[in-house]
Order: structure tokens, then sequence, then C-alpha cells
């Protein structure tokens, strides 16, 4: 468990956080949401300490934090584990020596150990046998796999995800949320993710802190959050809504012009159409790391 | 700038406070010397060779006097390459060379938030990522400008020889005349001087990025010509002291 008192924050007279307090549960996703530039991600950095707040204090399972010992204060990191919003993979080393870093660096593992720890991470998340690869090489939703097996790898007791799923599609977004709350009953570890999407909300969200300004608006259940009659988080959740019905509506769209295309295609020459992703990989051989719906469904799980 | 300097002195403080391993530390300065040394040591050469062979072409035309010695030509050679072209031109290369690579390589880590990455684990992210760096470019530069030195000297013979401004004993006999040892000495400190300067300067301007892209370029740049001159200003405090 770990809960904030009364955090304050500004950076010269900019005020980003307001006096936020707040519990976050163990063995439950708890989540941060908000607006863009309301102070989620400075709110997470307050927590694990990566931005000193101006007042206020952290405590992680009864221990003081904040303006602590510096050897208490190592002691509680070494059990944090961080995803970045960009994944913050070491691009200079490979997927595995990435997972590996924290047992390196912060555990008296032998070799050996390390490498089955390693593995077992890297099965959990999905992407065995990517080992070799570098950061360059893999897709945005396979870098965030690798940002959980990092995190999880040294045991970890609090695991924080700043926007976990930004820039993804929706389906590999919607995996790796599913992955982090899977994790985070399995292991019973605190877990916070910051977020600003609904999805998230109403796939994975235990408990819910609302965010606005810098101050904490609203606090509940996924359940509850619908019938909340606070006008910022019904004007945020209406935008959210608006964005994914006409996301909707364009996907849909875009269903109905290839089924066209397919059907003109087989009348003039009585063969059938290539699908989507075959046209869509030789159109743009330099397309890399397909990330669309359509490049997606192709792959499975353990690729995405 | 004061405020700068300020800070710059802060961050050398950082970078020896909660220390990693020595083991750790240890292979992580290999790694750095390697990436250092090998990707210099070609424009190094380059630039080395070529400025012995102008810096002997130009003495010639300056001594075309029956009363001096044609071996004095190898002479000047050794003297301005060693006491200061092979250190000083050497280190203002690296200073864009290397300068530029670690506070782009930093710039990025600090934006991409690597660096965030490894403080959440407790790392001490400038003593892990920028000691290394500072102790393999003082192990590393004194080695590249001795290359330097020699591939000027080789560089002088070849124009002077080549262009028959005078024979190859002519050359030696010169090259060897008055030789003082100390002059290498003097030139390997600046070398050390120099490469403290231009890792430290270049670590602080790439680990104090923030921002995005265009930020990293611009750190990028301020490493350089703050590191080039730092480099300057070293190179006349150290000759005023030292010689
Ligand atoms: N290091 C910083 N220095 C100055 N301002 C900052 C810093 N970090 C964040 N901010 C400001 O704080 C506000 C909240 O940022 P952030 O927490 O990143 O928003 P979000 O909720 O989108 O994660 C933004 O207006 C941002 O400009
Ligand atoms: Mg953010």
């Amino acid at each position: 468990m770990i809960e904030i008192h009364n955090i304050h924050k500004a950076f010269g007279d900019k005020k980003v956080l307001d006096g936020v307090s707040g519990v976050f549960e163990t063995g439950k996703t708890n989540l941060l949401l908000g607006a863009s530039g309301t102070g989620k991600s400075v709110l997470l950095k307050c927590i694990v300490g990566l931005i000193k707040p101006d007042l206020g204090s952290v405590t992680f399972d009864g221990t003081y934090f904040t303006n602590n010992k510096l050897d208490i204060r190592q002691e509680i990191r070494r059990k944090i584990g961080m995803l970045f919003q960009g994944s913050a993979l070491f691009d200079s080393m490979t997927v595995e020596e990435n997972v590996g870093f924290p047992l390196r660096m912060l555990t008296e593992m032998s070799k050996e150990e390390r490498r089955e720890r390693v593995d077992f991470c890297l099965r959990r998340v999905g992407l065995e046998g990517a080992n070799k690869k570098m950061p360059s090489e893999i897709s945005g939703g396979m870098k965030k796999r690798v940002g959980i097996a990092r995190a999880i790898a040294p045991n970890c007791t609090y695991l924080f995800c700043d926007e976990p799923n930004s820039g993804l599609d929706p389906q590999t977004a919607l995996k790796i949320d599913e992955l982090i709350k899977e994790i985070t009953e399995e292991y019973n570890i605190t877990t916070i993710i910051v977020t600003h999407d609904m999805n998230s909300v109403i796939e994975i969200g235990d408990k819910i802190m609302f965010l606005y300004e810098g101050k904490k608006l609203w606090e509940g259940t996924r359940d509850e959050i619908m019938d909340t009659d606070i006008k910022e988080l019904n004007d945020f959740i209406f935008a959210n809504r608006l964005m994914r019905d006409a996301k909707k509506v364009e996907e849909e769209e875009r269903e109905e012009e290839r089924e066209e295309e397919e059907r003109r295609h087989e009348a003039e020459n009585h063969t059938p159409a290539p699908s989507q992703e075959t046209v869509q990989t030789q159109n743009e051989p330099q397309l890399k790391n397909p990330e669309g719906p359509a490049a997606t469904t192709q792959t499975d799980n353990h690729q995405v | 700038m004061l405020q700068s300097f300020g800070k710059y002195l802060l961050f050398m403080q950082s970078l020896f406070t909660r220390k990693e391993s020595a083991k750790i530390l240890f292979g992580r300065t290999l790694d750095e010397a390697i990436l250092i040394g090998i990707n210099s040591i070609l424009i190094v050469a380059i630039v080395s060779t070529f400025i012995g062979a102008v810096t002997c072409v130009q003495v010639a035309y300056n001594l075309d006097n029956a009363f001096i010695p044609r071996s004095t030509i190898g002479f000047m050679v050794r003297e301005m390459t060693i006491l200061e072209l092979a250190p000083t031109i050497t280190s203002i290369v690296l200073a864009g060379k290397v300068g530029s690579s670690i506070a782009g390589g930093l710039g990025t880590m600090q934006i991409t938030e690597q660096v965030d990455a490894l403080e959440v684990m407790g790392i001490n992210s400038a003593s892990y990522l920028v000691l290394p760096k500072v102790v393999a470019a003082i192990l590393v530069f004194p080695m590249l400008v001795i290359l330097a030195m020699f591939l000027s000297i080789l560089g002088g013979y070849l124009a002077g020889t080549l262009s028959g401004e005078l024979t190859p004993q002519e050359y030696i006999t010169g090259i060897r005349d008055q030789f003082i040892p100390y002059n290498i000495t003097f030139a390997l400190i600046k070398s050390v001087v120099f490469a403290f300067l231009i890792s430290t300067i270049s670590s602080f301007r790439g680990y104090n990025t923030s921002g995005g892209a265009l930020e990293v370029g611009a750190a990028s740049t301020a490493a350089v010509t703050n590191s080039v001159i730092a480099i300057l200003i070293g190179d006349f405090v150290l000759a005023y002291i030292l010689l």
C-alpha cells in the first residue's frame, strides 16, 4: 500500500500539483486518470522520488519515503519497478541485457540465476526468443513488454506505469493493460498506472483517481465512474467517448472501403484479392514495425 | 556564465557521491575507452599527418636561406608538433568527435528517460554514466596524442623529402637536435587536462538536456564550443605555468 499526503509541486511560478492525497492499494491496479498536462507524470515522479515534492509525504507500506535517509530510500527503490512512457530501454543493450540489468546492478545473483530469471520474465510477458534483439529492432508494443519484464525482474513490490498504452493501437494497448493487471494480481504488487484512456479505466481500473489541474477531483471504482456528477470528469469521459466513437466510425468506413475494393478486384480479374495486410507490406517495405490494427491482427500474441 | 560554472562544479561533485562498485565501473570504463579510442584513431591519424606535412612545407618556405642549415626544418617541425600542434589540435578534433558524441548520447538518454530509469533503480546515474567516460578519456587521449606526435613527424618527413626540400638525413638530424624530453611530458600533461575538460564539459551539457531532439542537438553544439574554448584557455594557462 502506498499513501501520499498533501503533495505540492511547482516549477517556478507554475503550480503543477496542488495538495494531492490518496491511497493506492496492494494487489490492485490503481489508475491516475486525467487529461494531458494535468500533472500525472509529475505526481508519479514525486511518488518514486525522481522529483522532490515541495511539500507532502509519500509512504510505502508504512515506511516514510520522501525525505528519509538515503539508505532507507535506496532500500525502497530496490523494490520499485517502473515502466516509462517511451519504455526507456537502454538502447545500447539487447533485450536480455536490459531485463538482466537491474539484477546485475542490484542483486548478488550468479550469471546462471540471472539468465534463468531473465528468461522467466521474458516468457511471462510473452517475449520468449527475443533475447538477442536490440531495442531499435522491436515494435512499440514489444518495447513496452520488455519494459515490464525489466520492471518486474528484481521481484518488485511496487509497479509504476506511465501511460503504458500511449502510442499503441487499441488492440495492443488492451493486451498491455491486461498483462499489467495479471501481473499485479499474480504477484500481489501495488500498481499505479497513469493514463488518459477511458478504455483502460473500463478494462482494468480497480481504483481510479481523477486529476484535474493538479488537484484530485474524484476517486472511486470503475463502476462508480459513470454515475459521477463532477462536471470536469464528465467532460473528460465525454471527450474520450467522442474520440472513441469517431475512431469506430472511421474504422468501419475503412472496412467498407476495403470490402468495396475487394469486390471490384474480384469482378475485374476473378482472382481473390490480396488481403489488406499483404498490400500494405508490399507497398511500404520501409515500414518495419507496423503497429496498426491491420498489422496486429495477423501477428500472434508474442510479436505484438 | 558564473551560474553554469557553479552547476558544473556541483555536477562534478555528484560524480563522486554514492558510486557503483569498482567492478562495474571498471567494466564500463573499458567499454568507453574502446569506444573513444577506436572511433578516433582514423581522424587523429589523418589530421596529424597533414598537420606535420603542412608545417614542414611552410617552415621550409620561411627558412629559404643559405645561412640556415636545412636540418633546422626538421627541428622546427618537431618543436611545433610535439609542443603545440599534436596535443592541442588533436584535442580540438576530439572535442568535435568525442565531445559531441558524449553530449548527444547522454542528452538522448536524458530525454528518453533512460537516465530516470537508472535513478528509479537507485543507481547514481551521473557517476554510473559519466565517471567511466572521464576516466576512459584520460587514459586514451595521451595515447592518441603520442600517435599524433609520431604521425605528424612522419608527415613532415614525407612532405619534406618527397618535395625535395631536404634529404632524409637532414630531417633526421634536425629531429634529433637538442631534444628536450620534458616537452613530451608537457604535451602529455596537456592531453590529460584536455581529456578531463572535454569529457566533463560535454557530459555536463549532455546530462542537463531537457526537452526533445532539438535540445539534444543544441547540447552537442554547446559541448563542442565550450570544450574548444576551455582547451584554448587551458593551453594558455598550462604554457604559462609549466614552461
Ligand atoms: N521538469 C519540469 N520543469 C518545468 N515544468 C514541468 C516539468 N515537468 C513537467 N512540467 C510541467 O508540468 C505540467 C504537468 O506535466 P505532466 O505531469 O507531464 O503532465 P501529464 O499529466 O500529461 O503527465 C506541464 O504543464 C509541464 O509543462
Ligand atoms: Mg505524462
